[in-house]
């Protein structure tokens, strides 16, 4: 019975083990630490593809721009980590001692004041959530309550990808340029570039992700997913039945933004930098695939889509480094034409439904009161 | 502007699109409990009053007010939790939806975000669900999705929508439009248990499900009211002969 609560079908629940079984033991006992560092930072895109199952999946509004929070949430992360490694034994060669090696390159002499805040941990794991959070707050009070939409959003946040770049790239000072900020060491003292340091990291980041998945599953299931596929279905006859849609859009897209920006700062700290490149409009959109092609409104496909398109990306462009670019492309219109619902949509469409005839043809009588049979059509919504 | 012992009040309500008045000086009230039907020829402005009262188009000039509280400019949400609810012509759900959940969405509770997230389906809320199911004939098909219902239990089911909502003022658009004989007449006898405790607007075409269902008649011809009485005078009326129910 749909009446029911439908936290987790089977379905799902085989998914979610998979994954976790995939992550925490089947990856470490086979890949060696670079391929393990690979996978980790796949996983830090998963966690912007699970909020984009949220806000584009469930509440059909599309963001061009999840690089920025991505990108957000990194920089901050590694702006502290960035001002640990320039301790003054570090970085006593420069003409400045103590402050990161690109602002003196830079001729700056003095620590900016917005960098100041970031020598205290406590500050900028509370600043990794709060300070994209709030931008995509602003963005979205100001779209959303003036009902920009669809199409239009689309551009504003790639619009927004675009200029953050361009902010970050022109203010070589404050933000390492285009190189970004590199050569992160520590963390509390503790040198994270180390093999056993990578593990450890690689575990928390699972742990993370498998967490954010949890909370991601708790609001697609709760009555605020089914408002979301609602406006996303008939945005205005949701304001009809008393609800204010702005606040609801806004929410969405801010959750989204959290959880890239954990993403983020998990990147930073596992492959040891941050720059512009992971920002900007290409790779904003590079994690909108990923996405689709997972399955736009599963939050346990979103995630193994991630692994597939980037798993595939590195191979590729190992071996025809010039025709990655095509075969994403491809891939893609491949995803929107032939498979709307992502690798997510056909296990449920095509593998579950021939798994579910085999067993019936095995054992007719118990078929009726399978419970999987009941959950599936809850499941594939 | 007056206070009155109306539900709702218009009161010299003008639109203009870009000059065009599609409704000019218009004065209508509502009574509680009353079951008003408002009539015309195409392009008479009939949707565009539900529009203005729910808020939808934007009222030039003019005064609505609804239980004496000024409802002009306000969010359409806003006017919503006051107690107005507006069927649409075209069946507007939420096809990617059940039934059930279409109806529990439309529940006037848990409607702010954090309502939202920690909502509970209780065993009063099914039952709330249940029981209007039961009213619009839908009972039996709570677990379908919306989007495969027909077209008439479509119809149903936005009744239901807005009548879980509990509102003083329903407002309904083509309620009949592309139903069967039988339909209709389920949706009349519908209608009917509905008026029961709250006012309703019904824009209607077709005369016989009027009959049977109107206490009062307003026409309105060009943005303005030509007539309003009971249906013996309104089709006795020869200039509502002429505009309308001649053709």
């Amino acid at each position: 019975m749909i009446i029911n609560s439908r936290f987790f079908s089977r379905s799902e629940l085989i998914g979610f083990a998979t994954l976790a079984l995939l992550l925490f033991v089947i990856l470490p006992l086979s890949l060696d630490v670079f391929r393990l560092n690979l996978v980790a930072k796949y996983l830090t895109y998963a966690f912007v593809a699970i909020g984009l199952v949220l806000c584009w999946g469930y509440g059909g509004i599309l963001s061009l721009g999840q690089g920025v929070f991505f990108g957000l949430g990194g920089y901050c992360m590694a702006m502290y980590l960035k001002l640990e490694a320039s301790s003054v034994e570090n970085t006593k060669i420069q003409s400045t001692p103590g402050i990161p090696d690109f602002m003196d390159w830079n001729q700056i002499t003095a620590l900016p004041f917005f960098w100041v805040p970031f020598k205290s941990l406590t500050f900028t794991l509370i600043a990794v959530i709060v300070v994209p959070t709030l931008l995509a707050f602003i963005i979205g009070a100001a779209m959303f309550k003036r009902r920009v939409g669809g199409v239009y959003f689309a551009i504003i946040t790639q619009a927004i990808a675009s200029v953050l770049t361009i902010l970050i790239i022109g203010r070589q000072g404050y933000t390492g340029g285009v190189n970004g900020i590199t050569d992160l060491r520590t963390l509390l003292g503790w040198d994270i570039r180390t093999d056993h340091a990578k593990y450890i990291l690689y575990f928390v980041c699972c742990l993370f992700l498998l967490a954010s998945m949890l909370v991601a599953r708790f609001v697609s299931d709760s009555k605020l997913g089914r408002i979301l596929v609602a406006v996303r279905d008939k945005e205005e006859r949701v304001r009809f039945s008393g609800y204010d849609v702005a606040n609801i859009k806004i929410f969405v897209f801010c959750f989204a933004s959290a959880l890239a920006a954990i993403g983020g700062a998990m990147f930073a700290l596992q492959i040891g930098f941050m720059s512009p490149s992971f920002v900007g409009i290409v790779p904003s959109i590079e994690m909108v695939i990923f996405c689709a092609v997972g399955g736009r409104t599963s939050i346990v496909g979103a995630v193994f889509g991630t692994l597939l398109v980037n798993w595939a990306k590195t191979m590729f462009s190992e071996d025809f480094p010039q025709l990655w670019l095509f075969a994403m492309g491809g891939l893609f219109i491949a995803v929107v034409l032939a498979f709307p619902g992502g690798l997510a949509g056909i296990v449920s469409d095509y593998i579950l439904p021939r798994l579910r005839r085999k067993r019936a043809a095995l054992a007719p009588i118990d078929t009726a009161s399978d419970p999987v049979a009941h959950t599936l059509p809850a499941a594939a919504e | 502007m007056s206070e009155t012992d109306f539900l709702l009040a218009l009161e010299g309500v003008t639109v203009s699109f870009d000059g065009f008045k599609a409704v000019n000086e218009l004065n209508l009230y509502v009574d509680k409990g009353e079951m008003r039907v408002i009539i015309g020829p195409n392009g008479a402005g009939k949707t565009t009053v539900l529009d203005l009262i729910c808020g939808r188009t934007k009222v030039s000039d003019g005064s609505i007010k609804f239980k004496n509280q000024e409802i002009t400019g306000r969010k359409e949400q806003d006017i919503v939790r006051l107690g107005i609810g507006r069927k649409f012509q075209t069946p507007t759900i939420y096809e990617d939806l059940t039934t059930f959940e279409n109806l529990e969405l439309s529940l006037p509770r848990g409607r702010s975000v954090t309502g939202a997230l920690f909502w509970k389906r209780t065993d009063e809320v099914i039952e709330r669900v249940r029981e209007v199911a039961r009213m619009i004939f839908l009972e039996e098909l709570l677990d379908r999705q919306a989007e495969t219902l027909s077209h008439g239990q479509k119809q149903w089911l936005e009744i239901g929508m807005l009548l879980i909502q509990e509102p003083e003022l329903l407002m309904l658009d083509e309620p009949v439009a592309g139903m069967s004989v039988s339909e209709r007449a389920r949706t009349a006898e519908l209608l009917k248990e509905i008026i029961k405790n709250r006012s309703v607007i019904v824009i209607e075409h077709d005369m016989k499900f009027v009959e049977s269902i109107a206490s009062r008649v307003t026409v309105l011809h060009q943005g303005k009211v030509l007539a309003e009485g009971d249906m013996n005078a309104i089709q006795a009326n020869p200039k509502v002969k002429e505009v309308y129910l001649g053709h």
